[in-house]
């Protein structure tokens, strides 16, 4: 609790009234608690909570649709179209809010894929050691010698460019980094007292992992998937740039760049718009991480930030 | 360290031989490079038959590979063999495109790394201080910076500046093509002129890109030195600052970033293909992206191959240079 001291001086006096009743509180509230009061968090909570709103309800109450190209070309911004239309007319907003669905989409579902495998993968390298550590930490050094950009690429033109194939090739090259942190605190973990009498009781090693031993780890897990969804963004983003991820009709956000960045002069708002979305849902989600990190570890600000 | 290098080398020889094997199924199952050839009117069934004997598409994969594999080791790395173009053989196109690429990345790394540890470094020794809040911040916005974004931006606005010079009566500066094959010519004032001309504005780009880690990954290191027990005693000692955040701090903190600056080739690696992508330049991004779209098996194989030796070769680098700036780290 002494760790908490700082915190409580610029909480309001309803608040540490209550701190100083002995109440009990888990360990899950106490993060929780932590978390709610990192302001930086809080915001980046608030934004990223509205980019899901504008992508996924937004459509639906714009009057615009994505594919609709009755609009004249390149209008400039105005009451109808507050970002202006594209080349072939279509309203920006609209698109931006395609975009910003497919983009949240392909990365929520990367950083879902790379947490399950890279925590499975790790946490058995980690507790089985011996022949299958040596075998998955092969796969993993065999995974970081081929560039991601040239596996996406052919994947992406020898199958298809749905949004569901770039992200499964994403969160095929997005585990590993999450699988080596598993890996290293399952080995420290394997060690203490509560995973010898789980064995000795008889338990599974499937039960060892996700009960005994993911639970223990789930701070590290939940900050790290939660930078995989910022890294699953920028990388999405610049593959469909490339013109090598989501290929139109259908759009992403680095779809929409590719498409008008040609008119950063002429229209800035073209390129501008899509780009705020981009650099803010990013900065979102790397501030909600930094601010998990921040809860679930308090010890680490003190020395750290 | 021999003895080391040398099992460090025969280790990564099956991982890149597995990892070739596995881009060469990929290859192989990703598209049909004669897929275009069917629509071609006047071409007959046979004429199909007889390009893909010609090809070798014929045989099974296992044989394809083991024939790509002898080939590739002898040297002889086969011809594009895009429909429509010119038979380009791939080893000069690779090599070209990476001394084209690496002119670029060299620069604006060695650059990035400079900027970053000196930033970093600051940072760290003025914690909380504006400076620390200023560069701490900018590192977090550049590292959560779509590249392709930063590249366009640094592009539009740079190519600006030619208005100006050429308002002041002078000649156009920058150019966004990438540098011309053959070199420059001219005297040695305006090969100057030319080069610094070619490669300023990807060089800023990319620069900014890596930078951002650079310093981000200084300061944490440079704090963590600076809260350790010997910097506490070289204090106490009566050794002044600056003494002890050169010769005691700062040399311990190069270390982590030592290596970061070798780990970081393949995301270099990427960036240089979006930044290149971006300024026009003929270098391994835009030779990835074409052999991509026109589906050319024997280009992406040399591709990938260069790319994975190098990725490998630098890794070793990294760990090699770690064990000689880190004495307590034996490698054995």
């Amino acid at each position: 609790m002494a760790s908490e001291g700082g915190v409580v001086n610029s909480a309001p006096q309803s608040d540490s009234h209550e701190f100083d009743a002995t109440k009990t509180r888990t360990q899950g509230q106490l993060v929780m608690r932590r978390f709610l009061r990192h302001r930086l968090a809080m915001v980046s909570l608030g934004v990223f909570v509205f980019l899901i709103l504008f992508a996924f309800i937004g459509p639906f109450i714009w009057t615009f649709d994505y594919e609709d190209v009755s609009s004249k070309s390149y209008q400039p911004m105005s009451g109808t179209h507050p970002l202006g239309t594209t080349q072939v007319g279509k309203d920006m907003l609209a698109l931006l809010m395609r975009g910003t669905g497919y983009s949240l989409q392909i990365a929520l579902i990367v950083a879902a894929l790379a947490t399950a495998i890279g925590v499975t993968f790790g946490a058995l390298a980690g507790y089985l050691r011996g022949f299958v550590d040596t075998a998955l930490m092969r796969l993993v050094d065999l995974l970081l010698i081929i560039p991601q950009i040239a596996v996406a690429a052919i994947v992406v033109k020898g199958f298809s460019g749905s949004w569901y194939v770039v992200a499964l090739v994403l969160a095929a090259f997005a585990w590993m980094s999450i699988a080596r942190i598993t890996r290293g605190e399952t080995l420290a973990l394997a060690q203490r007292e509560f995973i010898e009498a789980a064995r000795a009781c008889g338990a599974s090693t499937p039960r060892i992992i996700f009960k005994h031993l993911v639970p223990n780890m789930i701070g590290s897990i939940t900050v790290n998937a939660t930078l995989a969804i910022a890294a699953a963004v920028l990388t999405e983003a610049a593959l469909s740039f490339l013109g090598l991820g989501v290929q139109p009709p259908d759009t992403s956000l680095g779809v929409i760049v590719l498409e008008n960045y040609g008119q950063f002069m002429n229209r800035p708002w073209l390129f501008w718009g899509p780009f705020i979305v981009l650099v803010s849902l990013s900065l979102a989600v790397n501030f909600i991480g930094d601010g998990l990190r921040d809860a679930f570890d308090p010890r680490q600000t003190k020395v750290r930030a | 360290m021999i003895r080391y290098i040398i099992r460090r080398l025969l280790i990564s020889i099956p991982i890149l031989l597995i990892g070739s094997f596995a881009c060469y199924v990929l290859v192989a199952t990703a598209g049909n490079p004669l897929a275009e050839m069917r629509f071609r009117p006047g071409v007959t069934e046979a004429d199909l038959k007889a390009a893909e004997a010609a090809l070798g598409l014929d045989k099974p994969v296992f044989i394809r590979y083991w024939d790509w594999l002898g080939n590739f080791l002898s040297g002889d790395w086969g011809q594009s063999i895009a429909l429509g173009q010119a038979k380009t053989a791939v080893f000069p196109a690779v090599t070209d495109a990476l001394w084209t690429t690496g002119r670029l990345v060299i620069g604006a790394e060695l650059l990035a790394l400079t900027l970053g540890v000196s930033v970093g470094v600051l940072a760290a020794v003025r914690q909380y201080s504006i400076f620390d809040y200023l560069a701490t911040s900018t590192a977090f916005l550049m590292f959560s910076m779509p590249i392709f974004c930063v590249a366009v931006i640094v592009k539009n606005y740079g190519i600006q500046f030619n208005n100006v010079l050429e308002s002041m009566g002078l000649d156009r500066w920058l150019t966004t093509a990438g540098p011309r094959p053959g070199g420059f010519t001219g005297s040695f004032g305006e090969v100057i002129f030319k080069y610094t001309g070619t490669f300023l504005l990807p060089t800023v780009a990319l620069m900014l890109i890596s930078f951002a880690a650079y310093s981000r990954f200084e300061r944490a290191s440079m704090l963590e030195i600076l809260h350790s027990d010997f910097v506490r005693t070289a204090r106490a000692k009566g050794i002044s600052q600056s003494r002890v955040i050169f010769r005691h701090a700062f040399r311990n903190a190069l270390i982590p970033v030592s290596t970061l600056f070798s780990l970081n080739f393949g995301a270099v690696l990427s960036g240089a293909i979006i930044t290149e992508t971006v300024f026009g330049w003929a270098g391994m991004g835009t030779l990835l992206v074409n052999s991509v779209r026109q589906f050319d098996p024997p280009m992406l194989m040399g591709w990938l191959a260069v790319t994975a030796t190098l990725i490998v070769l630098f890794n070793l680098i990294a760990d090699v240079v770690y064990g000689i700036l880190d004495p307590r780290i034996r490698l054995g």
